[in-house]
């Protein structure tokens, strides 16, 4: 056990981690967006709107999300038209791609827990606000959407802590994030367990306070 | 069309022979979280603290730490492991373990986890009163949790383990890090010689979205075979 090397290698996890927390953050709020455009569509009575929302959700959980990065970043700059566009500016750089690919995929699995939790919404509760003659957009805002985010705080935390190791794929296409400088470090001083317990213990600890920040959010929303 | 082609010509035969690495991959790694999963549930159903506390912190850290970090523990840290090891027994030779076997075993250890607290959740959700009528009647251990716990048990993991069993087959995509050809690794060698990731990388997305769509077809009909009755 190499200890002085572990002490070295803190600080540099510790600014890498940074990176990752910033593509989190940036995935789960364009995430939100996406899951919550196609839960409404999925819960639409179109068909045609209502198949298109699945299909979106059927692909995006059922293919791995390294094949959706790899597809963002290598294959969409082979199409010669998108290298024309303003589009480029965003597509040419990694830290974007990493970030359309994990909100694209979270938003996918996002759309699913919102859904669920929109269909578990009892009807009466919307006819109650029906009958007392409010309109249906502030029925959603104000009744809906607080039951919905009750209803899927707990799957809705899973889903941030799956996200999370997910970012570490972000080091398949050139990002330093936390695994990527972990497996830089391993590689240059072949000491892979010293640097695993120094980056699985930040991942751990990031685990840790996403969870507890679920659970005093789900005391919080839950006024019964 | 003609880049799928089978033979020399195309990468049809290589991406099938991929494909069905992959699914090899899977397998093995499904099984050898069972594996895992049926030394850790006990500890995690025992009353004893310090087994306790062993697998907890076993499913905790594997299930809160990136698929890709463990991958990379095993790959360069696991023929330094075995080497040790054999070091104890007076082997002093450079072992290199292969890339499938590293792959398919931090996979499992991850599928482990994940089965492990399937499996603690069906056996916890299983009614007191059919332990204790077992042990009222006299059973013998075996019979006891084979004929009585384990149908019981199967009916209510069998919709989680599928889940698992989506997890354990993405998470194979990662292993195409150590070099070993699955259909990632296959896309990115064709992707890179033919300098078409679009086409190759799509591909891989519809075997992998075949792949996931078949299980949970076959899934599906071992579900219906278990809740017979319910």
């Amino acid at each position: 056990m190499d200890t002085g090397l572990m002490v070295a290698s803190l600080p540099k996890l510790l600014s890498a981690a940074v990176i990752t927390l910033k593509l989190l953050s940036l995935s789960l709020i364009f995430g939100l967006f996406i899951g919550l455009l196609f839960a409404i569509l999925r819960l639409n009575k179109n068909p045609l709107l209502n198949n298109f929302a699945y299909g979106y959700s059927y692909v995006f959980r059922g293919t791995p999300l390294l094949v959706q990065i790899f597809i963002i970043y290598f294959g969409l700059g082979q199409i010669e038209y998108l290298r024309s566009t303003i589009l480029w500016v965003v597509l040419k750089e990694p830290y974007w791609c990493a970030i359309i690919a994990f909100a694209l995929n979270t938003g996918a699995y996002t759309s699913e827990i919102l859904r669920s939790a929109f269909q578990t919404i009892k009807p009466g509760i919307i006819e109650a606000g029906k009958s007392l003659g409010i309109s249906n957009r502030i029925i959603f805002y104000k009744v809906q959407i607080p039951i919905a985010i009750k209803q899927s705080l707990p799957a809705y935390g899973n889903e941030i802590i799956l996200m999370m190791k997910g970012t570490s794929l972000a080091s398949t296409v050139t990002l330093m994030d936390l695994t990527g400088v972990a497996k830089y470090i391993i590689s240059t001083t072949f000491k892979p367990i010293e640097v695993f317990i120094v980056a699985g213990g930040i991942y751990l600890f990031m685990t840790f306070v996403i969870h507890n920040l679920i659970k005093y959010l789900e005391k919080k929303f839950s006024y019964q | 069309m003609e880049l799928l082609a089978f033979g020399k010509t195309g990468w049809g035969d290589e991406l099938f022979y991929a494909t069905l690495m992959t699914i090899a991959v899977s397998i093995t790694a499904m099984l050898i979280g069972f594996l895992f999963s049926l030394i850790f549930t006990p500890l995690k159903l025992s009353n004893n603290k310090i087994l306790n506390f062993i697998a907890n912190s076993y499913t905790t850290v594997i299930r809160g730490v990136p698929e890709l970090l463990v991958i990379y523990l095993f790959f360069f840290g696991g023929s330094g492991a075995i080497m040790y090891v054999a070091s104890i027994f007076g082997y002093f030779e450079y072992i290199e373990i292969n890339a499938f076997i590293t792959g398919s075993v931090a996979i499992g250890i991850i599928s482990g986890a994940y089965s492990t607290e399937v499996f603690r959740g069906a056996i916890n959700s299983i009614d007191k009163g059919q332990f204790e009528a077992c042990k009222v009647l006299g059973f013998k251990k075996y019979i006891y949790f084979f004929k009585v716990i384990m149908p019981q048990m199967l009916r209510l993991a069998i919709p989680n383990l599928s889940n698992v069993w989506q997890i354990t087959l993405k998470d194979t995509s990662l292993i195409s890090v150590t070099g070993l050809v699955e259909i990632m690794r296959q896309s990115y060698i064709a992707a890179g010689s033919t300098r078409d990731p679009l086409f190759f990388y799509s591909f891989a997305a519809v075997l992998y979205l075949m792949l996931t769509f078949l299980s949970m077809k076959l899934i599906n009909k071992l579900e219906y075979k278990y809740s017979r009755g319910f």
